[in-house]
């Protein structure tokens, strides 16, 4: 039996802001194409990505929520609740999909750019925390953050 | 001003529960994280520090100092124990990754020589994961 601990910290009464993440991972396949360009334009632009027949990457969707640590739960936000909106709003919505035929890239083009826009306006609605920021990871070397509107 | 994030990792166990209420209560709101036998994880620390550049060493904080404040401040309490049953500060409060991640904030505060304490991030697992920045 190893020693019992002592030192300790004393928690403040003051209500603490944490902020809490939660990645999701989703394959979906886009190809890059905008209609306002000319056939050139967009291989030009493009390139590999604007092959007609698609690619895929496995995305990771970061998700980030902030405010008080309720104290009797000692949570942000109830996970559980989390992972069921993700589940229905995003998971069943863009996993397995080709993002071009869904709604959102109707007339945007299927950019992780514009992904990370649509997934913060997706999680902005979550009724259990405040989203504070989403990361977006394309690949291991490409990723995307949004955190809503803010000057630069 | 430049940040400097060390890493260290421990494993510990938990359970989630709250004493104020009923078992039934503790398995709604927790789920299998009420079992009172526990469970654990490995933790990844990850301790963000903010300060100047010294012009003679090039550092911020001496990297090995830091990882001997990491260790005699978080990991020797932490690693390898039960947080509710044998750390002080899980007596009062439910060991999730937020509170762990403010009460290594607390336990570090002040005690970085030469840096300010910016950012502490506890990995519970790989996609999990809670940030404090301090009393904003």
């Amino acid at each position: 039996m190893t020693a019992p601990l002592t030192s300790n910290i004393s928690w403040p009464s003051i209500n603490l802001q944490a902020y809490l993440s939660r990645r999701y991972h989703l394959s979906a396949s886009h190809r890059l194409h905008s209609e306002a360009y000319t056939v050139e334009q967009n291989q030009s632009t493009y390139g590999k990505c604007n092959n007609p027949h698609g690619h895929g990457h496995n995305y990771v969707i970061e998700i980030t929520v902030g405010g008080p640590v309720d104290e009797t739960t000692g949570m942000v936000c109830d996970l559980g609740e989390l992972d069921a909106f993700a589940q229905t709003n995003l998971l069943d919505r863009f996993d397995e999909m080709n993002l071009n035929t869904l709604d959102p890239f109707r007339d945007v083009v299927s950019t992780t750019e514009n992904f990370t826009i649509e997934v913060h306006r997706i999680f902005a609605a979550f009724p259990g925390a405040k989203l504070t920021g989403v990361r977006v990871e394309e690949t291991s070397n490409n990723s995307f953050e949004y955190m809503g509107r803010m000057q630069f | 001003m430049i940040l400097l994030t060390r890493k260290a990792e421990f494993s510990s166990a938990h359970y989630y529960w709250n004493d104020a209420w009923s078992q039934e209560q503790n398995e709604c709101v927790f789920g299998k994280c009420a079992n009172r036998n526990g469970h654990g994880h490995n933790y990844t620390l990850e301790v963000t520090v903010a300060g100047e550049i010294d012009p003679v060493s090039g550092f911020v904080v001496d990297l090995k100092e830091l990882k001997d404040i990491l260790e005699r401040e978080v990991i020797s309490v932490y690693d390898h124990r039960h947080l509710n049953l044998e750390v002080p500060e899980f007596a009062s409060r439910v060991p999730t990754t937020e509170n762990i991640a403010i009460a290594i904030w607390y336990r570090l505060n002040g005690k970085i020589p030469n840096a300010k304490l910016h950012r502490v991030r506890v990995y519970e697992m790989p996609d999990l994961f809670a940030d404090y920045y301090g009393d904003l």
